[in-house]
């Protein structure tokens, strides 16, 4: 796989190695790596062609011998290919682990469970840091422009390089979910059921916004340097923590940052009448922030982010999203929380709607939570209830067997 | 792997009534399908492909835990998005009382279904016409056990003002069966008044005319 080697160019203002940790994982990830090599380009929906294409994944479980029990999670804007396994830059728990493992309702014991590194990610798969073959350099604003149905075309690539033909589920939440609708969409016959959870048919006015704040907050940190911050050996590092501070308060609900921080002060008995830290929610903003840049690249949250602004199912099909579903058999779980107003109710309804009008095979669940678009990563009985329900009901009609037995 | 949730207590008489309307492998979907007992009774003595729709996000979750493909919907508001001719059968069990716009309601599930099959309490039974000839009060029986002030059954009919309802929808009565409040039916043909006196319910399949 062609990436920058941080050894190299990766030199920070004091000409000295540089250390961001997410930069290794762009060049030697954690994870396998199937490259396809020039001769076999990814077309993308802009026209360009993109090769070479590395998409670095995990896999849990046993794939059994007829490939019937492999189900896909789709991972969001910043998460990664380590749902089930401690993350190889933060060392905290995958990001499913409440969800995916053995016994967990996405039971790795039965299913032989794949994630991959979304194309424009930036651990391991192709991305805007990966090296650019034209001039061996980073890509940076070189990158083409990507949408949610060129990450799942690369997904799709990464399944038939498996040798799997149909996936038992594709599974995802908040973007994953967009991907899941891709994939119905764009693979019908190899999708026996979706679980889009927290998803939307369509990014709205209100997300596009908070994108565009997020991006520009990266595009006006000067270490940004026109996307090109690679051969600097900086990263914009104070924008793209602002950009992740305002898309973390979209990620929670009011009543949620009221309950958990309301007005309470940070370390402090009184206000310091300067603009430090005061408040809890403050120092949580700042953390989050800080955290994150660790682990992630700029222009990968440029270009992720202009994905999803761009994902319209509707528009995609004539402008009748029930077009996307024609013939569909697949068996959908449609999944949305109470306090989401990110990806509200209304948005899976609207899947629902056009699942209806199709007859398609649809559940829906609305669950109660106060934890906003959060909920479908946290600890929510009720949802993870209802994901192993759907899922084990759905294995049994398919009569699927245990991981390695006859199947 | 966990079970589903396996569907305890008694079967409903109008579930085995409908349950012996539908034929086998048939698509059906159960509109106000709440805990999901009639799907799951399609599903094990009919190999039925069921859906359904339920008001209760309670009772939708619990559907899905046990596997059923439900969705939280309002029989009033949602069955304009399904395409004409989608099942088999569509099914409203003790719920067309409940609607705000039954008439709508059952030309939906005509235009769904290739057969609608409804079954409803009947006001017209005996003990429900003494309550209030003697009582002069809203009646309650064990069937309808609500006052009037929180009942959801805005409206109730008898097996003759539903007879009338089909009519009105361009539709017609395929088969017809009243049942007591042992769950033992009365073969409706006889004698509507009759039936219209001794039925505590009653389950109708109904047909588009042609």
């Amino acid at each position: 796989m062609g990436t920058f080697s941080a050894s190299s160019e990766g030199l920070d203002r004091n000409g000295e190695p540089k250390n961001e940790p997410w930069l290794s994982e762009v060049s030697r990830p954690s994870s396998a790596i199937v490259t396809f090599p020039e001769a076999a380009p990814l077309k993308l929906e802009s026209g360009q062609l993109l090769a070479p294409l590395s998409i670095a994944y995990q896999t849990y479980g046993t794939l059994n011998s007829a490939k019937s029990n492999a189900i896909l999670i789709c991972h969001a804007l910043t998460g990664d290919q380590h749902v089930a396994n401690a993350h190889p830059i933060t060392g905290k728990p995958g990001w499913w682990e409440t969800l995916v493992g053995p016994g967990k309702p996405i039971d790795t014991d039965r299913f032989f469970v794949i994630c991959s590194n979304i194309l424009g990610g930036c651990m391991g798969s192709t991305g805007p840091a990966s090296l650019n073959p034209k001039t061996g350099k980073p890509y940076g604003l070189d990158f083409p422009v990507i949408t949610i149905g060129d990450m799942v075309d690369a997904q799709v690539r990464l399944i038939d390089h498996l040798g799997i033909d149909q996936l038992f589920s594709v599974v995802g939440g908040s973007m994953g979910g967009m991907q899941v609708l891709e994939w119905v969409a764009r693979q019908r016959a190899r999708v026996a059921t979706a679980i889009p959870i927290a998803a939307a048919p369509w990014h709205s006015a209100q997300n596009i916004a908070f994108h565009e704040v997020g991006r520009q907050a990266v595009m006006a940190d000067p270490d940004w340097r026109g996307g090109n911050y690679y051969e600097f050996g900086v990263v914009p590092k104070n924008g793209l923590a602002v950009a992740r501070m305002a898309a973390h308060i979209t990620y929670l609900s009011e009543k949620a940052l009221q309950g958990k921080f309301g007005r309470n002060l940070q370390d402090r008995a009184a206000r310091s009448f300067s603009f430090d830290a005061d408040f809890k929610i403050e120092s949580y903003l700042r953390y989050q922030g800080s955290t994150f840049v660790d682990r992630f690249d700029a222009n990968s949250y440029l270009y992720i982010t202009r994905a999803m602004d761009y994902f319209d199912l509707e528009n995609a099909h004539g402008g009748k999203l029930a077009n996307a579903f024609v013939g569909s058999e697949t068996q959908f779980c449609v999944v949305s929380f109470t306090s989401d107003w990110l990806y509200p109710t209304r948005d899976s309804k609207a899947i629902v709607k056009a699942l209806n009008a199709v007859a398609a095979n649809v559940s829906f669940v609305e669950i109660e939570s106060d934890k906003g678009h959060d909920a479908f990563l946290l600890e929510e009985p009720e949802f993870h209830a209802t994901v192993r329900g759907f899922l084990s009901a759905a294995a049994a009609k398919r009569g699927l067997h245990l991981a390695g037995r006859a199947s | 792997m966990q079970k589903a949730v396996p569907f305890t207590g008694q079967q409903r008489a109008d579930h085995l009534l409908i349950a012996e309307m539908v034929a086998p492998g048939s698509r059906v979907l159960d509109v106000g399908c709440g805990d999901g007992a009639l799907l799951q009774l399609l599903a094990e003595t009919k190999g039925v492909d069921g859906r359904g729709v339920e008001l209760s996000r309670e009772k939708v979750n619990l559907c899905v835990k046990r596997g059923l493909s439900v969705i939280q919907g309002d029989a009033d508001r949602d069955l304009a998005d399904y395409p004409d001719r989608a099942f088999d059968y569509a099914v409203l069990s003790l719920t067309i009382q409940a609607t705000r716009d039954p008439k709508t309601v059952l030309a939906n599930l005509l235009r769904i279904g290739e057969r609608a099959i409804v079954s409803f309490p009947n006001f017209g039974h005996w003990l429900i016409r003494a309550q209030l000839l003697f009582t002069g009060r809203m009646p309650m029986t064990p069937n309808l056990p609500e006052p009037w002030y929180t009942t959801a059954d805005a409206h109730l009919c008898t097996i003759k003002d539903f007879v009338d309802l089909v009519a009105l929808v361009d539709a017609e009565v395929e088969e017809a069966v009243a049942f007591n409040a042992k769950g033992q039916r009365l073969p409706i043909r006889r004698s509507l008044s009759l039936q219209n006196l001794l039925g505590e319910k009653a389950v109708f399949k109904l047909k588009r005319r042609a």
